[in-house]
């Protein structure tokens, strides 16, 4: 192989951008229209911006469960649950307890505030069962997991809480005069926020330390309880925000459907972004397209007009496709067909001469 | 091939990225022969057996095996196991949940009816250890046992798979003396069977206590093979190193000041309980104090319960006179403390961080989440230390667990002297490592006297602590017994003392 194109190939990031790469040249060939941007109504819309778009909870998701994974080497299940639950709450609060609302029964930074102190406590509690009562992070997180929605079923007394304010739609939608949807910022700003965190702090380096090796970081003093339980915490408080942003989708509070299976493909971005779901290392980047290659493969479904039903079997073969090419034992294998390739080559110019 | 020969190795050559890890080395091994390997720490010697057990492919060479008529190449372990070539390796490979039976059977489990027939296998396992003189429960989990007890084990399965070649990889490194004259026993005993024993060790004493032939590696290359009568000791010491040897006896008048009269550490009635009874012990300014006793005596919890990895439940503890609790780790490093401890795999190296990040990760833990080391200031200690105490790395960015255990343990003591500690805790610093990095070491650790920093050194090496320490504490049973001063510091005293009874 040519030196340039082993330093590209090696580069961390290259299959996460490949497996991308990939699904989107799909459409150019499938449905031309799919890179096609116009302007209705002073606003972006096309396939494109609605993948960027719809990833936006996705993204935040991936961030906390890369975190979640690096430092406990477990996954949190129950970041879709907490979402519902970070929904309630906020409905719950502005609309002071009716079924539907026109009007906020108060201001709308209070409703925010209470979704995220709830959804940050239900991380904390994830994080408490994690690291201090060293509960296993699936069977842990499985808690809120079944429970979240029945308390956000309790919050909303089991209706689904409306709020016909268009204020509360600009979270999920546009803001007046912004081309673009709103949820795209707060995904990047979460992004850069986080990656901020972690580089300016010693952060970063402490969860991959723990996530490593927990004893030896506990001897170098290291507070590994506090680091995992702050990871869980923060992901909870994510899953927040993630939550504030579905629910402004659809103005209200569904408990039974907002997040629903989104641990899921959370957990998937993290994987497809080349992170070891074993802990350790980590790499938020490569979450974050992975995230964006999720959804873009669900658009691309329905694009070609795959119906809703199916979506999760091509989905699957898609993704057991890129784990596949992803694995070390692949990597391994493709290595040995080159070599035999170009052995076979010489061969054949030596019998040639 | 001639008769007696069981295995023979010719021209194995194999790179690294970067790295020429063996070059043209030959080896042969006779049948009923413990042929000792030796070298410094990155001589190449895990390589050689790495690439005869199939761990690594091996670039050119041709290794024969008696009995097979073609040039062998193993892909895996688990091919060379079936043709006969079993490893014990240095750090225990054995899995701690799984019952002392299951890990000797493990993939090869005797079968009733397509099921695992547990009895038998049991009674097997306790048969085999039996015959080995290992006293342990075969049906309780491997983690419960000592790694000197582990280390038994797994030599027993290695055993047990009829092997024709064994690979022993520092398998003293862990056991106490009693371990080892068994161990010896049963090597003397395989050797009678015509089982071909590869012995990699750092301790010359077993070499010259078991093994009939010697070869050397130096930088991955072959120095020569010699019998053991025909190379003393200094000779094998000076080929390793590829320089005439100074006497390690010798270092001691490297040592200019004399410990101050300032007590840094003070413990009264200290302990932990199961681990060690209480305890009283003064460590001076500028003094190196060694513990001593065999091995599961409580000499590392002692030194656990200062540094307060494990936290004493009892007792006081002064620090530089200042009375001192400490509920993590962190605390005791804001006191002055530093603690290498002795596991290095489990609670020293974090692996997959590079060396850089391993260096300085005390301090930066030290100085706080929110006050980030520069990565200026990150490279320069980085690169400080990596010269001070000439690790052996590609570059500060390579992960440090694929440095080999020596360097390994060069990264954790940077780590540690980066914090400029007042007092040290160096936990069997030098298990696993080649002559030349111990005496490096034992040199470090005076400077580091000299300069005024109080050291703790435990080593199950006793010359070793007589060339080092000032005083030394003794422990028996998880009880420290006795203190000696200077002038009690002999061989024949310490030995006794740690007997223990009349002397």
């Amino acid at each position: 192989m040519k030196p340039n194109l082993k330093k590209i190939t090696q580069y961390r990031l290259f299959l996460p951008i490949l497996c991308l790469v990939l699904v989107l040249l799909i459409n150019i060939i499938k449905t031309p229209t799919f890179f096609q941007l116009s302007i209705r109504g002073g606003v972006l819309y096309g396939y494109i911006i609605d993948v960027i778009n719809r990833a936006s909870e996705l993204v935040i998701l991936a961030v906390g469960m890369t975190l979640v994974v690096a430092a406990s080497g477990g996954t949190d299940i129950s970041v879709g649950s907490v979402m519902a639950v970070a929904a309630a709450v906020s409905c719950f609060c502005l609309s002071g307890g009716q079924v539907s609302v026109t009007s906020y029964a108060m201001p709308w930074v209070v409703g925010l505030i209470a979704a995220l102190v709830v959804a940050t406590l239900c991380g904390a509690w994830n994080g408490f069962l994690v690291a201090n009562m060293k509960i296993q992070p699936m069977v842990a997180t499985l808690i809120l997991f079944t429970a979240g929605r029945g308390i956000a079923q309790l919050v909303t007394k089991g209706q689904i809480t409306y709020i016909r304010v268009d204020s509360y739609k600009y979270l999920g939608n546009f803001i007046p005069h912004v081309p673009l949807p709103t949820s795209i910022f707060v995904a990047i700003l979460v992004v850069i926020l986080t990656n901020m965190m972690l580089k300016k702090t010693s952060l970063g380096l402490y969860i991959q330390a723990v996530g490593i090796n927990k004893d030896a970081s506990r001897l170098v003093g290291i507070r590994s309880k506090r680091i995992i339980f702050f990871v869980y915490a923060f992901c909870g408080f994510l899953a927040g925000i993630a939550g504030m942003i579905a629910s402004s989708r659809i103005y209200s509070a569904d408990a039974n459907n907002i997040g629903l299976n989104m641990e899921l493909d959370a957990i998937l971005a993290v994987a497809l972004g080349g992170n070891d779901l074993a802990g350790g290392k980590f790499n938020i980047t490569g979450s974050v397209i992975g995230a964006y290659t999720i959804q873009a493969l669900t658009t691309t479904l329905y694009a070609m007009g795959v119906t809703a039903d199916q979506v999760p079997v091509y989905k699957a073969i898609v993704v057991v496709i890129i784990v596949t090419l992803q694995s070390e034992e692949f990597k391994k294998w493709f290595a040995k067909m080159m070599q035999k390739n170009a052995e076979r080559k010489l061969a054949k110019t030596a019998v040639g001469a | 091939m001639q008769d007696d020969i069981m295995l023979s190795m010719h021209g194995i050559t194999m790179t690294f990225p970067g790295v020429k890890a063996l070059e043209d080395v030959d080896f042969t091994l006779n049948k009923g022969e413990i042929h000792a390997l030796m070298g410094e720490n990155g001589a190449g010697k895990s390589t050689l057996i790495k690439v005869l057990t199939g761990v690594y492919q091996m670039d050119s060479g041709e290794i024969h095996l008696e009995g097979v008529d073609h040039p062998i190449q193993n892909k895996s372990p688990e091919q060379a196991q079936e043709i006969g070539i079993s490893t014990v390796y240095q750090e225990v490979n054995l899995c701690p949940n799984l019952s002392v039976a299951e890990n000797i059977y493990i993939g090869r489990e005797p079968k009733k009816h397509g099921f695992i027939d547990w009895k038998k296998m049991n009674a097997m396992a306790s048969d085999l250890l039996k015959k080995l003189s290992i006293d342990v429960d075969v049906t309780v989990p491997v983690g419960h046992y000592s790694i000197a007890l582990q280390q038994m084990v797994a030599i027993a399965r290695a055993i047990d798979m009829r092997c024709k070649v064994l690979i022993l990889d520092e398998p003293t490194s862990s056991l106490d003396e009693g371990e080892v004259a068994k161990l010896f026993n049963l090597m003397k005993g395989l050797k009678e069977h015509g089982v071909g024993i590869i012995f990699v060790t750092h301790f010359l004493e077993q070499v010259y206590e078991v093994c009939d032939r010697i070869t050397v590696l130096r930088n991955g290359r072959l120095v020569g093979t010699f019998t053991t009568e025909e190379l003393p000791r200094y000779q094998l010491v000076a080929k390793m190193m590829g320089k005439d040897f100074d006497d390690l006896a010798s270092i001691k008048s490297l040592r200019t000041h004399k410990p101050s009269e300032d007590t840094v550490i003070d413990a009264e009635e200290l302990g932990h309980r199961g681990t060690i009874k209480p305890f009283d012990l003064k460590v001076r300014k500028g003094e190196v104090i060694g513990l001593a006793g065999l091995l599961g005596s409580g000499r590392s919890e002692l030194a656990r319960c200062i540094y307060g990895a494990d936290k004493p439940d009892e007792g006081d503890l002064k620090v530089k006179g200042k009375e001192f609790s400490s509920s993590h780790p962190i605390d005791s490093i804001h006191s002055g403390m530093a603690y290498l401890p002795e596991d290095r795999k489990k609670e020293g190296i974090i692996g997959d961080l590079s060396v850089k990040d391993n260096i300085i990760i005390a301090l930066q833990a030290k100085k706080g989440t929110f006050h980030l080391l520069s990565k200026k200031d990150q490279e320069k200690f980085a690169d400080e230390y990596i010269d001070l105490l000439q690790i052996k790395t590609r570059d500060r960015d390579t992960p440090v667990k694929s440095l080999s255990g020596g360097n390994q343990q060069k990264v954790i003591i940077g780590r540690w002297l980066l914090t400029q500690p007042d007092f040290i805790i160096l936990d069997e610093p030098t298990r696993g490592i080649d002559v030349g990095t111990k005496t490096e070491i034992q040199k470090l650790v005076l400077q580091l006297a000299d300069k005024g920093t109080s050291v703790m050194f435990i080593s199950s090496e006793i010359d070793e602590m007589l060339r080092t320490c000032d005083h030394m504490a003794v422990l028996r049973d998880g009880t420290k017994v006795a203190e000696l001063n200077e002038s009690q510091l002999d061989q024949k005293t310490i030995m006794a003392t740690i007997a223990g009874g009349s002397k």
